[in-house]
């Protein structure tokens, strides 16, 4: 038997006083996407040739490189934010949710750090 | 973690065959859930013929008639009869909507009747509330004021601001849009709903009120508000044609507004 009464149930914990600026850059990192995922389907698309060195050069040039670490930081950090999301939904209890979202956190960083220097290694001329 | 697999008392058994009404020209077949805790037994859906030429036109008039008639074990709650009460709320050809506006002809081949989905059932087509309404009692949804009232007239509100409420005092704390929200379902111990946020916003865009910034305060919360992924469920199903999903994307704007 419960003696908790049902409006103590729900008002729980009180506010957390966030979830505006997770909103918000979910949102903001949305529309920046739809824009550098248009640049990114025509810029391939445009390639004349989709040769190992010539798409190496064409990352290595700066507008390119630049506009492809963009690319990725922000899908990367959009990502984040969604699988957030997504396990908050589904997963209840502590331990597990904790845990999935430690995993995710340090996922998307490593994506992210992985890409950048993936990225920066082509446009200084690391690889050719 | 998330529950896959339904607790054994949810699996529903095929139920009982009313006869009846059988040669009627305008019979229609009713599928009815049907669920007493205190028996023990698994859920069960019931199937009962009624002859619309000898019943009133709503899926209401026809679960009264079969009450009445040919089994009083079944168990709905109804009052107004005419869709302000918001009582005879239940599932009805796989929608949320208020028995006692939904025309039977507008359902094709047998009509599925079941409580409303994700609550906890009482009986039959009952489900327990209480949740839904602690919810509704913890937007405080009552005028907070500092300012005392004009000592000779109410608090007086333009028509333009009156118009802004006049919508969402509509409400009828049916929960049949609660009840149909995805996110609702699976987290209704924190996530606060369609109906209590549509009541939340009544308050916070009434001119008169002026424990706003309170209001928004307590609403501020990955949960409470920031769980609605705007599916639109709500808006969907509301048998009073309102538009909870528009007023959850109003407060989450003034949640940005007062940031920025």
């Amino acid at each position: 038997m419960n003696l908790v009464t049902p409006l103590n149930r729900v008002l729980g914990l009180g506010s957390a006083k966030g979830g505006v600026e997770h909103w918000w850059v979910q949102r903001l990192t949305a529309g920046a996407l739809a824009l550098l995922g248009l640049w990114l389907a025509f810029a391939l698309a445009g390639l004349d040739d989709y040769s190992y060195a010539a798409v190496v050069e064409w990352i290595a040039r700066p507008g390119t490189s630049v506009l492809l670490i963009l690319t990725s930081l922000t899908l990367a950090y959009h990502s984040w934010l969604g699988i957030q999301v997504v396990i908050e939904d589904y997963v209840h209890g502590g331990a597990a949710k904790i845990t999935l979202l430690t995993l995710s956190t340090f996922a998307h960083v490593a994506i992210g750090i992985v890409a950048l220097f993936s990225i920066l290694r082509i446009s200084f001329g690391a690889v050719s | 973690m998330a529950k896959f697999r339904l607790p054994r008392n949810s699996q529903i058994k095929p139920g009982k065959k009313h006869p009846g009404a059988d040669a009627a020209s305008n019979a229609r077949e009713f599928q009815i859930y049907r669920y007493d805790p205190d028996s023990g037994e698994n859920p069960r859906v019931d199937t009962y013929q009624v002859d619309m030429d000898d019943c009133g036109p709503m899926v209401l008039d026809a679960l009264i008639k079969i009450k009445n008639e040919v089994d009083p074990t079944l168990t709905f709650r109804r009052s107004c009869r005419e869709g302000i009460c918001g009582s005879c709320s239940m599932n009805i050809d796989g929608s949320n909507t208020l028995a006692c506006l939904k025309p039977v002809e507008d359902v094709k081949g047998p009509v599925k009747i079941y409580p409303l989905p994700h609550m906890p059932v009482v009986k039959d087509l009952v489900p327990d509330l209480t949740n839904f309404y602690a919810q509704y009692a913890s937007v405080e949804p009552w005028l907070q004021t500092r300012t005392p009232p004009p000592p000779d007239s109410e608090r007086l509100q333009s028509k333009e601001d009156q118009e802004k409420i006049n919508t969402p005092s509509a409400c009828i704390l049916c929960a049949c849009c609660s009840a149909a929200c995805p996110s609702y379902w699976w987290n209704s111990d924190r996530y606060l709903g369609p109906a209590a946020l549509l009541q939340a916003y009544r308050w916070i865009v009434d001119s008169r009120d002026e424990a706003t910034g309170e209001r928004l305060d307590a609403l501020e919360d990955p949960f409470r508000l920031y769980r609605c992924h705007t599916i639109l469920n709500c808006t969907k199903d509301c048998p009073k044609d309102l538009n909870p999903g528009k007023a959850i994307a109003e407060i989450k704007k003034l949640m940005v507004e007062r940031e920025h």
